[in-house]
C-alpha cells in the first residue's frame, strides 16, 4: 500500500479526462479540468512526503528536524492559485462561445462550424 | 468517444507503469529538498522554508506563473469586455436598485466582515516569511474583503471615489511590475537576477529574508487586482471602475 | 502510511468521482467546493500547511465564486436570447 497515493493520483487523472471527452456541457467540462489539476497536486505532494515528518516551517520545531520536502510544496502553492485564473480565462471563452452560437454542447459547436 | 476512452486508458496505464517506479511513499527525501529546508534558516533567517524556496531560490519560476496569472486576465478582461461594449451601456442610475435588493441581515454582516478579513489578508501577506501563507493566499483573501463590500451594497462609494480609474486593474500590474522589479533589484545590487540583495535580518522577526517580504507585498497586491479584475468583468458591473 | 492518510486519500478518489459524475454545473459546483475542503485536509495531513491553506482559499473563496458568477451570466444570456427570439417572432406575427 505504499504506492496507494500515486495510484489515487492516477485514479483522478484517469477520471477527470474521463469527463472531460465524455461531457456535453463545457461548463461540466471546466470543473472536470479542476479534478484532472487536483491529481497533479496530490501527485507532488505525495512524491515529498516524509514518514514521521513535520512541516518544513521552523517556527516552532528545531532546526535539522525530519521535515518534508518544501520545493513541491512551493511548485504546488503557486499552481493553486494561478490554474483558478486559468479556469477564469476558460470561462470567459465559454461565455463568449455561448453568447455566439447559443449552445454550451462542444458536439453541437463542431457541427455548427461545418 | 470509443477512440477518446482508449487515449485515456493509455494515458491511464502509462501513468500508473511510471509511478510504479517511483520510492515508496513517505520513504525517502530528495536531496535538494533536504538541502534547501535545512539552510533557509540560516542563509536567509526564514522560518517558513517553502516561501523561502518560492521567493528566493526558486524565484524565477514564481515570476513566470505571475505572469501567467496577469496574462489570463488580460484574456479574461479581453474577452468579456468586448462582449459588453456589443450592447448598450447601462446608465448608473439602474445600478441602485440592486443595492435594496439585498436583505439587511446581509449587508449588516458584509459590512461588518470587511475589516476583520482584510486585517487577516494583512497579516497572512505580511507573515508568509515566518508561518504559512505569504502572497498568494493573502491576495485572495484580499479579494474576498472586497468583495465584502460588494455583498455589503456599500460599493456605490467606491464607484464614487475616482472617476476613470481602475482601481482592480492598476493593482494588479503594479503587482506583477513591483515583483519584476525586485528581480532587477537583485540584478543591480549583486549581479544575479533576484539575488537577495537586502540583509536578512534575524529569524523570526517580520522583516526577516531579505526581499521576502517586498516579493510577499507584490505578489499579494498582484493575485488581489487579478481575481477582483475577474470577478468585476464576471459581475458585469464594472466594479472599481468609475465609467 | 497511517490509516488517516488511507481514509483522506479515499475519500478524495470518491470526491472526484462525484464531481465528474453530475453533470448539472450548478451542483457540480457546489460538489467541487467539498472536494477542495477534502483535498485541503488532505494536504493537511501530508504536512503541507501553505498549500493546505492556498487550496482552502481558492476552493472556497475564489472557485466557486467565479463558477457561479458564469453559471448565473450565461443563464442571463440564454434568457435574454430567448426574450429577443420572441420579440422578433412577435413582430413578424
Amino acid at each position: 500500500m505504499s504506492v496507494y497515493p500515486y495510484l489515487v493520483a492516477a485514479w483522478l487523472l484517469g477520471i477527470g479526462l474521463y469527463g472531460v471527452i465524455s461531457s456535453r456541457n463545457y461548463l461540466h467540462l471546466i470543473m472536470c479540468l479542476t479534478v484532472v489539476q487536483a491529481s497533479t497536486y496530490v501527485l507532488l505532494l505525495s512524491v515529498g512526503y516524509l514518514n514521521g515528518a513535520k512541516a518544513p516551517i521552523f517556527a516552532d520545531i528545531k532546526l535539522g528536524s525530519r521535515v518534508t520536502d518544501p520545493v513541491v510544496q512551493a511548485l504546488t502553492l503557486t499552481d493553486v492559485v494561478v490554474e483558478a485564473t486559468v479556469v477564469a480565462l476558460l470561462l470567459a471563452l465559454v461565455i463568449q462561445a455561448h453568447k455566439r452560437y447559443r449552445s454550451l454542447d462542444p458536439d453541437e459547436m463542431v457541427r455548427m462550424r461545418d | 468517444m470509443i477512440v477518446g476512452l482508449f487515449g485515456v486508458a493509455l494515458v491511464v496505464a502509462g501513468l500508473v507503469w511510471a509511478v510504479t517506479g517511483l520510492h515508496s511513499f513517505g520513504a525517502e527525501h530528495s536531496r535538494y529538498g533536504y538541502y534547501t529546508a535545512h539552510r533557509a534558516v540560516p542563509q536567509r533567517q526564514t522560518t517558513n522554508s517553502v516561501v523561502a524556496v518560492a521567493f528566493d531560490y526558486r524565484a524565477f519560476d514564481t515570476l513566470g506563473e505571475e505572469f501567467i496569472l496577469f496574462i489570463s486576465v488580460v484574456g479574461v478582461v479581453i474577452l468579456l469586455r468586448g462582449l459588453r461594449g456589443e450592447r448598450e451601456e447601462r446608465p448608473e442610475e439602474e445600478l441602485v436598485p440592486e443595492q435594496r435588493r439585498s436583505s439587511e441581515s446581509e449587508r449588516w454582516l458584509g459590512v461588518a466582515l470587511i475589516a476583520p478579513v482584510t486585517i487577516l489578508a494583512a497579516y497572512i501577506v505580511t507573515h508568509g516569511q515566518l508561518t504559512p501563507g505569504g502572497g498568494f493566499q493573502g491576495g485572495v483573501i484580499l479579494m474576498g474583503a472586497i468583495a465584502f463590500v460588494f455583498l455589503g451594497g456599500e460599493w456605490l462609494i467606491l464607484l464614487r471615489l475616482r472617476r476613470g480609474a481602475r482601481w482592480a486593474e492598476i493593482a494588479d500590474a503594479a503587482g506583477a511590475a513591483g515583483f519584476a522589479m525586485v528581480g532587477f533589484g537583485g540584478l543591480i545590487g549583486l549581479g544575479a537576477f533576484f539575488a537577495n540583495f537586502i540583509p536578512s535580518g534575524t529569524a523570526g522577526s517580520l522583516l526577516s529574508g531579505g526581499m521576502i517580504p517586498l516579493a510577499n507585498l507584490a505578489v499579494g497586491v498582484e493575485v488581489a487586482g487579478a481575481t477582483l479584475t475577474v470577478l468585476s468583468e464576471l459581475l458585469d458591473q464594472r466594479l472599481l471602475s468609475g465609467r | 502510511m497511517s490509516a488517516l492518510l488511507a481514509v483522506e486519500l479515499t475519500l478524495v478518489a470518491a470526491a472526484g468521482l462525484v464531481v465528474v459524475m453530475i453533470r448539472e454545473p450548478a451542483r457540480q459546483a457546489v460538489a467541487l467546493g467539498v472536494f477542495g475542503l477534502l483535498l485541503a485536509l488532505l494536504f493537511f495531513s501530508v504536512q503541507a500547511p501553505d498549500v493546505a491553506l492556498s487550496e482552502i482559499v481558492v476552493g472556497s473563496v475564489a472557485l466557486p465564486a467565479m463558477l457561479f458568477l458564469a453559471i448565473a451570466k450565461i443563464g442571463a444570456q440564454g434568457a435574454r436570447a430567448e426574450e429577443r427570439a420572441r420579440e422578433a417572432e412577435e413582430e413578424r406575427d
